[in-house]
């Protein structure tokens, strides 16, 4: 099978479907057409851009340590977009750096010390980006969820600092209500992988040429890494967010002071 | 000669700011170690905050507190807690049957000290299996009375625990209250209900705007029944009150 080569002539007729796009927005009056057209936009300039570099990254001749420079980079860049979208979270930065980093290490560990993928830069990027980009929208739900349990359970989770009970024992049950909260939905994809869902990884390596079987076991170690990369950030940032809602001496802030 | 007890509890020149206010304003006085001791004022007074100071839910801005003659920033939190235990002006029923509300209290309670716990509080063996959030307001306040009682505390904080309740559940209540008290209990009970305070309190300490009130103000608060007054703004547990 030949890898598939769409060129340019190519993304210009996918850019079809969102003229179609556009046109439903008209005729329905959605008032979208501007964020859609921007969405379009800025994700094909981003991309770009980002191929290009990635071209630079990813040569045989440039040294692997770019690559891992690259994956800090996008490390800082997810926290930063983690702040930006749950702003209201106390501490949130420096939670969801040091989840984004963990997750990195141990993920990127287990993929290059057990051989999953080969240690070069065209494995290294790729698998990181999708590590991290997977694990942000998670973290900022679990950020955001566990913000909110307390603070609406606010007395109940006073009721139980009365009662004597320690600052991490007494948010438990909320934080394991927000962290399943934030764990369904990948929990659910992973469930519906194959049967309602092709994934991503999978379809692009079946378009590009890759014997389909090769690609499902791919595919499938991806997924595995995905979720639990996922279960992981959620879980450091849960507990990160939980910390920072507390004083050293038991006390449950208030959280307009605390943000 | 034997020296005397310090009291219960010692404020001196307490100030607690929230939210760019002050709810208590260089307060100093002292909390008796036996009976109740009734808490009244209206609105925004301080009441709660000066009961949250009691168990390090708040901690002051500036000033200090001491529990029976010790510091209280020196006490390890938690043990203090157990030692001085609050029940909210909500009933806070946790998920579950109600002995899973007195086992978050006390995790290996016995069957019996479980019973004797809803005894206490004026309730029978059978309400062990109910659902904790099924049950009516003042059938709520009691499961919590009774999770706070099961920890065995010196001291009761009660943070205006019947202002949900009916009148028969709050006179029930409050005799539930009188017994605990009677048998050593030392109970610290902030209220707004004037002829509450009058019922159940041994003692009365009245706060005005974040300060003890003087003779002349309490006499003109007690006048005016001021703390009778349906109390819109006294609803939540925020330590602004």
């Amino acid at each position: 099978m030949e890898a598939t080569d769409i060129g340019w002539t190519g993304l210009a007729a996918s850019l079809v479907l969102v003229a179609l796009a556009l046109a439903l927005s008209l005729i329905q009056r959605l008032g979208l057409e501007l964020e859609i057209g921007w969405a379009s936009l800025r994700a094909g300039v981003q991309l770009l851009i980002v191929g290009a570099a990635l071209v630079l990254v990813l040569d045989d001749d440039t040294p692997v340590a770019l690559s891992w420079v690259w994956v800090v980079a996008m490390i800082g860049f997810a926290a930063f977009t983690i702040r930006s979208s749950a702003s209201d979270v106390p501490g949130i930065l420096g939670v969801s750096l040091a989840s984004m980093a963990a997750i990195t290490v141990v993920s990127m560990g287990v993929i290059f010390g057990l051989g999953i993928f080969p240690h070069e830069p065209v494995a290294i990027v790729p698998v990181a980006g999708m590590l991290i980009g997977n694990s942000m929208s998670q973290t900022v739900l679990a950020a955001n969820r566990v913000v909110a349990e307390i603070g609406e359970k606010r007395t109940e989770v006073e009721a139980r600092l009365a009662l004597g009970q320690p600052a991490t024992v007494a948010a438990r049950p909320y934080v394991a209500q927000a962290l399943r909260t934030a764990l369904i939905p990948q929990i659910e994809r992973t469930k519906a992988t194959g049967i309602v869902i092709l994934p991503g990884a999978m379809t692009g390596l079946i378009l590009a040429g890759v014997d389909p079987t090769d690609a499902v076991l791919i595919q499938l170690a991806v997924m595995y890494l995905i979720l639990g990369s996922v279960a992981t950030s959620v879980t450091i940032v849960g507990l990160g967010v939980r910390r920072q809602l507390f004083t050293a001496d038991h006390r449950l802030v208030r959280l307009d002071e605390a943000a | 000669m034997t020296a005397t007890a310090p009291p219960l509890f010692s404020f001196n020149d307490v100030s607690v700011s929230v939210d760019g206010r002050l709810a208590l304003d260089r307060v100093s006085l002292q909390i008796e170690r036996t009976g109740i001791t009734a808490v009244v004022g209206p609105s925004g007074s301080g009441k709660t905050t000066l009961l949250r100071l009691c168990n390090r839910l708040t901690v002051p801005s500036s000033g200090w507190v001491r529990y029976r003659g010790e510091p209280l920033d020196q006490l390890d939190p938690l043990t203090l807690r157990r030692a001085v235990g609050m029940v909210f002006q909500v009933p806070t029923p946790f998920p579950g049957t109600v002995r899973d509300n007195l086992l978050v209290a006390v995790a290996d309670a016995s069957e019996v000290a479980m019973v004797a716990a809803l005894e206490d509080a004026g309730l029978e063996r059978s309400f062990l299996s109910r659902d904790a959030q099924a049950l009516s307001g003042g059938e709520a306040q009691r499961v919590c009375l009774a999770r706070t009682l099961l920890t065995e505390p010196a001291v009761l904080l009660l943070d205006e625990p019947t202002s949900a309740l009916d009148i028969d559940a709050r006179l029930a209540f409050e005799g539930v209250v009188r017994r605990i008290a009677d048998a050593g209990t030392s109970v610290v009970w902030v209220t707004h209900d004037l002829e509450q305070a009058q019922r159940v309190a041994d003692r009365s300490i009245v706060l005005m705007g974040g300060r003890v009130a003087s003779e002349a103000e309490a006499r003109r608060f007690v006048q005016r029944g001021v703390a009778g007054q349906p109390d819109a703004q006294n609803g939540g547990n925020d330590g602004s009150d």
